[in-house]
C-alpha cells in the first residue's frame, strides 16, 4: 500500500443487491469503487435505491432484508458481519453523515461530549485527550470559538452548524470512508455550499473516500469526482463528473439534466420526463426506463441493458441506443425560452400599475411571544413578519423567497386567515379589506383565493378518493350537484390526469400526480388568485418541470395570479414576473425578476443568488462565492439598525465610519433609480444614489 | 386469515364478527320461542338438575330453567352493552373533537367538565341515582354511558389537536368548508380506529359494570335479569354446579369476542391505506426503496394502531 494511497480503492462494492420484504427489489446489482480521497456521487430520484445502497454499505438495513453481493472496505468484506463487528467498524473506519442533523445528535448532551464519546469508544483515549481532540475537530469544521461552543447543546446551534458537528463526529476517528446521505438537503441554500466545503476539507484531512448520496444534480456537480446515476435499483450511467454533465449518454441522465431549472438560464426551458419510475415489486422485462424514453427502440423492451463503456475512458452507460445519445439535444429537445402571453391581450399591453390589484398587503406585522426562560419571565417578541408590503396585480406571479424561518409562510397564513391582521397591517384581497369581512364574506372570498401546499403527501386527505377531494370545494360553494361529476372530469383533464384517477385514493398516485390533484382542487372554483407554498419542493426533479409547466400553462389559460412562495431561486426565476426577497420578517428587495437576477442590489439577494448551485462542474468550480456567515440562535439579537449586518458581506467591506449608519439606522425601502417597481432596503444598495 | 387476505385485509374478521353477533342476537331473541320453559317458569320436579333433554342448560336452585334465564339475561346485556358503547363513544367523539378543533374557551370548559366527571366516584353516584331515576334499564344505560366516555374524550381531543394542523384540514378550511363538516369529513375518519376499538372495549366494560351494579342491587333488578345477575346469583356454587355459571359466562365471552372481531375488522376495512396491496395501486411511493419517501407517505395517515390479526 503506497503511503499516500490516492487512487487505491478503499471502498469497493460488487454486484450489490438489496431485496426488501416482500419482494421489493430496491437495488439490483450495483458495482462501484471509491478511492482514497475521492468523492463518488450517487444520484437518483426517490425510489431509485440510492438510500438502500448507503444503508447496505453501512450495514444498517432492517433485519429481514436480503442483501447479496460484496462490500469491501480496504479489502475486508463487510456483508455478513455481525452487528457487533459492524459496530466496531462503523464510526471508526466507516463514518456517516445523515440528512437531519437535529435528530442525529442527542439533545441532552453537549456536542463536545458527543464527539469525545465517539472518539473514546473506538480509540480508548482518555477523557481529557478526547475532549481536546473534539475541540480541535470543531475548529476544523469551522465552528468559531470552538472551545466554548464544545460545551453547548445541539439546540444552541443552527442547522448548518449542527451538520458541521456531525461532520466533525464523522471524521473524529480518521475514517477510511464516509457515507453521506443527502447531507445538505435539510439546509438553506446559503449554507449548503459551506457545509459541502467543510465535508470536503474534513474528508481530505482524514484522507477518506466519500460516498455522497443525493438527489441534487446541481450540488454534486461542484463536489464529486465521479458520478453514478441510479434508476430503478440499477446503475444506469457512471463516469467522471465532467463526462456525466457535459456528455451524458444515458437518456435518463440527459432527461434529469434537462429537467433542472437553471439559474444561469443556459439553454431554455426545463423539459419534464414523462411518466413515473416503475414499481420495484413488479418490474417489466427490458430497460426500466424504456416506457419514459423518447428514443427507445424495439430491443429495449426485451432485455435489460448492461453497463457498457461509451465515449471517454471510465464512462459507462446502460443503454442500447447510445449512438442516438451522442447529441443530447436530440433526445430531449429543449424548447427555447418563450414567454407565454401571460394575461389577456388587452391587459398585457397595459402598464403594471394600471392593472387591478388582486392582493395588496400593507405593512403587515405578526409577532410571536416567546418565553426566554422556563419561569415565563423575560418575554421577548419574535417578529416573524415585521412590516411587509407588496401587491400582486391581475395575471401576475410574485415569487416570495427567503431562507427557512424568514417569515414567508407566516405571510401566507396571515393572508389565508382572511381576518384583521393581529399585530397590525392591512390585507386587501380583490379590493376587499380582510378586516371588514364577516363569515359569509370570507367564504365568498375564499372562492377566489385558493392555496396549494408544499407536500402533496399531506395536503390531500388520505381517506378520501380523488373524486371526493375535487368535489369538496364545489359542494362547499353550492355548485349544482348534478354537474359535479362532469366538472371533476374536466378538472382532471385540465391538470393532465386520466379520468380513471377519480376513483383512486391519494396513496395510489405518484407525487407529481398528487400535486396535480392538489392544483386541480385549487382551481375547481376558478379563483383569480392562487397562493402556492413551495409547490414543487417536495417533488422529484424529473416531475418538477412538468408541474411548473402546468402551473404556467394554467396561468396563461385562466388568467390566474400567483403568489409563489419558494426557497429555490432557480424555480422562481422560471415562474415569476416579480420577486420579493425576505430576510427576518422583512422584504429587503422587490422588483422584476429579470432586473433582480441580472443585478441584485441588496447584499442578501446577491448572496442567495451566489449560493444556488449550477449543474455544470466546470462553471460551478469556476464560480467565486460570497459566503454568508451563519448566525447561531444564541447570538445577541439585533434590535436597532440593519438586521442583516451580522451576516452582511458588504458591511464587512465598509469603513468604520460608513458602518455607523448600518448600526444606527434601520434601512427603509427605497426605489432604485430608473426602475419604478423596484425597491431595496439597504443603506448601501447597488444602483441607489445616497 | 385465509379468505380474508383477498380483497381488503380485515374483511374476513369483520364478516366473522358480524355473523357471530347476528347469531347471538338470534339466539337471545328467537331462542325463548323454541324453549319449552319460560324464564319465570319454575319446575318443581327439578331443582339444581344438570343439563338434560328436559332442561338444556340445567336448572337453578329454585327450579328455573337456566337456558331460558340465560337467554333472557343475554337480551338485556346485549342491549345495554351495545347502547352504552355507542352512546359513550359517540359522546367522547363529539366532546373530544369539538374541544380539540375549536380550542380556546370551548376546550377549557369541556375539559374542565371531563376532569370533574373523572374525579366523581362513579359507582356511588350510579348507586344513588339509579333508584332515583326509576331503576329501569334505560336509566342504567344513560348512567353507564355518562361515566365511560371521559378518558376517550381526552384521547380524541389530543389527536384532534394534532390533526387540526394537518395540511388537508387546513386545505379544507381555506376552501371555505365549515367547521362541522371539516370535523365530520376530515377529522373523524382519522379517529375511526381509536373510536372503534374504544366502542368494542366499552361493550365489555358496560356489561361487566352492569353485572357489578346488579350484584349490589343497583342494576337490573329481579325478577328481571341480565347475564351479570345470572352469573352473580351462581357465585359460590359455580364449582359444584358449573352449568349455573358456565353457559352465561361463555355467552358473555362470545359477545365480547364478536364485538371485538367486528370492530377490529372494520377498522382495517375502513383504512384505505391498508387496501393498497391490491394490484390496482400504481403508487411508486409506498414501495420505494428510499425509506424517506415511503415513511412520509405511509406516515401521513392517522396514528397507527397495530392490527392484532394473528
Amino acid at each position: 500500500m503506497n503511503p499516500r494511497g490516492i487512487g487505491t480503492n478503499v471502498l469497493e462494492v460488487q454486484d450489490l443487491a438489496v431485496t426488501y420484504r416482500p419482494d421489493v427489489r430496491a437495488v439490483r446489482g450495483v458495482s462501484f469503487s471509491v478511492g482514497r480521497g475521492q468523492v463518488l456521487g450517487v444520484v437518483g430520484e426517490s425510489g431509485s435505491g440510492k438510500t438502500a445502497v448507503a444503508l447496505a454499505v453501512l450495514g444498517l438495513l432492517p433485519d429481514r432484508t436480503e442483501v447479496t453481493g460484496s462490500v469491501r472496505l480496504r479489502g475486508r468484506e463487510l456483508l455478513g458481519l455481525s452487528d457487533g463487528e459492524m459496530s466496531r467498524i462503523r464510526g471508526k473506519d466507516l463514518a456517516m453523515v445523515f440528512q437531519d442533523p437535529l435528530s442525529s445528535l442527542t439533545p441532552v448532551h453537549a456536542v463536545g461530549d458527543q464527539i469525545a464519546e465517539a472518539i473514546r469508544i473506538h480509540s480508548g483515549a482518555t477523557r481529557g485527550a478526547a475532549r481536546a481532540r473534539a475541540v480541535e475537530l470543531l475548529d476544523l469544521v469551522g465552528i468559531p470559538d470552538a472551545a466554548r461552543r464544545a460545551r453547548a447543546h445541539p439546540h444552541e446551534f443552527s442547522g448548518g452548524m449542527r451538520q458541521r458537528v456531525m461532520i466533525a463526529m464523522a471524521v473524529a476517528n480518521d475514517p477510511l470512508a464516509i457515507v453521506a446521505d443527502e447531507p445538505t438537503t435539510a439546509l438553506d441554500v446559503t449554507l449548503q455550499a459551506q457545509v459541502l466545503d467543510v465535508l470536503r476539507t474534513a474528508g481530505e484531512a482524514a484522507g477518506a473516500a466519500i460516498l455522497m448520496i443525493t438527489h441534487d444534480l446541481g450540488m454534486v456537480a461542484g463536489f464529486a469526482d465521479r458520478v453514478l446515476v441510479m434508476y430503478a435499483g440499477r446503475a444506469v450511467e457512471s463516469g467522471q463528473v465532467e463526462d456525466i454533465y457535459r456528455r451524458p449518454r444515458m437518456p435518463y441522465t440527459i432527461g434529469l439534466l434537462r429537467s433542472l431549472p437553471r439559474l444561469d438560464d443556459a439553454g431554455g426551458r426545463p423539459v419534464p420526463i414523462d411518466g413515473a419510475p416503475p414499481q420495484l415489486n413488479a418490474l417489466p422485462p427490458g430497460c426500466p426506463f424504456a416506457p419514459r424514453c423518447p428514443i427507445a427502440v424495439g430491443a429495449c423492451w426485451d432485455d435489460e441493458p448492461e453497463m457498457l463503456p461509451v465515449g471517454r475512458p471510465g464512462h459507462a452507460a446502460a443503454c442500447l441506443n447510445t449512438p442516438a445519445t451522442r447529441d443530447p439535444d436530440a433526445v430531449f429537445p429543449l424548447t427555447p425560452t418563450e414567454l407565454l402571453p401571460p394575461i389577456g391581450e388587452d391587459d398585457a399591453a397595459r402598464a403594471r400599475t394600471s392593472r387591478e390589484a388582486v392582493l395588496d398587503v400593507k405593512d403587515l406585522h405578526r409577532f410571536h411571544v416567546e418565553q426566554r426562560n422556563s419561569f415565563g419571565r423575560g418575554k421577548g417578541l419574535l417578529r416573524a413578519v415585521d412590516g411587509v408590503s407588496f401587491d400582486i396585480r391581475a395575471g401576475e406571479t410574485l415569487g416570495l423567497v427567503g431562507e427557512s424561518g424568514c417569515g414567508k409562510t407566516t405571510v401566507l397564513m396571515e393572508i389565508l386567515a382572511m381576518a384583521r391582521p393581529r399585530n397590525g397591517g392591512r390585507i386587501e384581497i380583490l379590493g376587499e379589506d380582510s378586516a371588514g369581512l364577516d363569515g359569509a364574506g370570507r367564504k365568498a372570498l375564499r372562492r377566489n383565493v385558493q392555496v396549494v401546499f408544499q407536500d402533496p403527501f399531506s395536503s390531500l386527505d388520505p381517506r378520501m378518493r380523488v373524486a371526493a377531494i375535487l368535489a369538496e370545494p364545489l359542494r362547499t360553494h353550492a355548485f349544482p350537484s348534478e354537474h359535479i361529476p362532469d366538472r371533476v372530469q374536466e378538472l382532471l383533464k385540465l391538470v393532465g390526469l386520466e379520468p380513471s384517477h377519480a376513483n383512486r385514493h391519494p396513496y395510489g398516485l405518484s407525487g407529481g400526480q398528487r400535486q396535480r390533484v392538489a392544483i386541480a382542487r385549487a382551481l375547481a372554483l376558478e379563483p383569480s388568485l392562487v397562493l402556492l407554498d413551495e409547490p414543487v419542493a417536495a417533488l422529484d426533479v424529473s416531475v418538477q418541470a412538468g408541474v411548473i409547466d402546468l402551473l404556467e400553462e394554467l396561468r396563461a389559460r385562466l388568467g390566474l395570479a400567483y403568489l409563489f412562495v419558494a426557497h429555490d431561486l432557480a424555480v422562481v426565476r422560471r415562474v415569476a414576473d416579480r420577486i420579493a426577497v425576505m430576510h427576518r420578517g422583512r422584504i429587503v428587495e422587490i422588483g422584476d425578476v429579470e432586473h433582480v437576477y441580472e443585478d441584485p442590489a441588496h447584499p442578501y439577494t446577491c448572496a442567495l443568488l451566489d449560493a444556488v448551485p449550477i449543474p455544470d462542474p466546470v462553471l460551478e468550480r469556476k464560480r467565486g462565492r460570497v459566503r454568508l456567515p451563519d448566525v447561531p440562535p444564541d447570538a445577541p439579537r439585533l434590535e436597532t439598525g440593519c438586521l442583516f449586518r451580522q451576516r452582511c458581506p458588504r458591511y464587512l467591506a465598509l469603513s468604520e465610519a460608513s458602518r455607523a449608519l448600518c448600526d444606527r439606522e434601520d434601512p427603509v425601502s427605497r426605489s432604485i433609480d430608473g426602475e419604478p417597481d423596484r425597491m431595496v432596503a439597504c443603506h448601501y444598495a447597488l444602483g441607489v444614489s445616497t | 386469515m385465509t379468505g380474508a387476505m383477498r380483497g381488503r385485509p380485515g374483511r374476513g374478521r369483520a364478516i366473522a364478527g358480524a355473523f357471530l353477533l347476528v347469531l347471538l342476537f338470534l339466539l337471545a331473541f328467537a331462542g325463548p320461542l323454541v324453549s319449552p320453559w319460560g324464564w319465570d317458569d319454575i319446575d318443581f320436579t327439578a331443582f339444581l338438575s344438570p343439563p338434560s333433554a328436559r332442561h338444556w342448560f340445567g336448572t337453578t336452585q329454585s327450579g328455573r330453567d337456566v337456558f331460558a334465564l340465560t337467554l333472557r339475561g343475554m337480551q338485556k346485556s346485549l342491549i345495554i352493552g351495545l347502547s352504552v358503547a355507542v352512546l359513550s363513544t359517540g359522546l367522547a367523539a363529539v366532546v373530544g373533537t369539538v374541544a380539540g378543533y375549536f380550542g380556546g374557551w370551548a376546550d377549557r370548559a369541556l375539559m374542565w367538565g371531563v376532569d370533574l366527571l373523572l374525579v366523581l366516584p362513579s359507582f356511588l353516584v350510579m348507586a344513588v341515582l339509579s333508584p332515583a331515576l326509576g331503576g329501569g334499564w334505560q336509566a342504567l344505560v344513560a348512567l353507564l354511558a355518562a361515566f365511560l366516555w371521559m378518558v376517550t374524550a381526552r384521547m380524541v381531543r389530543g389527536m384532534t389537536v394534532s390533526l387540526r394542523e394537518r395540511e388537508w384540514v387546513l386545505a379544507a378550511r381555506f376552501l371555505g368548508v365549515g367547521a362541522t363538516r371539516t370535523i365530520v369529513r376530515h377529522v373523524l375518519p382519522h379517529l375511526a380506529s381509536l373510536l372503534l376499538v374504544d366502542a368494542a372495549v366499552n361493550v365489555s366494560v358496560a356489561i361487566l359494570a352492569e353485572s357489578g351494579l346488579s350484584y349490589f342491587g343497583f342494576g337490573v333488578r329481579p325478577p328481571d335479569t341480565s347475564l351479570g345477575t345470572v352469573i352473580a346469583e351462581s357465585r359460590g356454587a359455580a364449582t359444584v354446579f358449573p352449568w349455573l355459571f358456565g353457559f352465561a359466562a361463555g355467552l358473555l365471552v362470545l359477545i365480547v369476542l364478536a364485538v371485538n372481531l367486528l370492530a377490529d375488522g372494520l377498522r382495517d376495512v375502513l383504512d384505505p391505506q391498508l387496501a393498497a396491496s391490491g394490484p390496482s395501486a400504481e403508487a411508486e411511493a409506498e414501495v420505494t426503496a428510499d425509506g424517506a419517501r415511503a415513511g412520509s407517505g405511509a406516515g401521513s395517515g392517522e396514528p397507527a394502531v397495530e392490527g392484532s390479526a394473528g
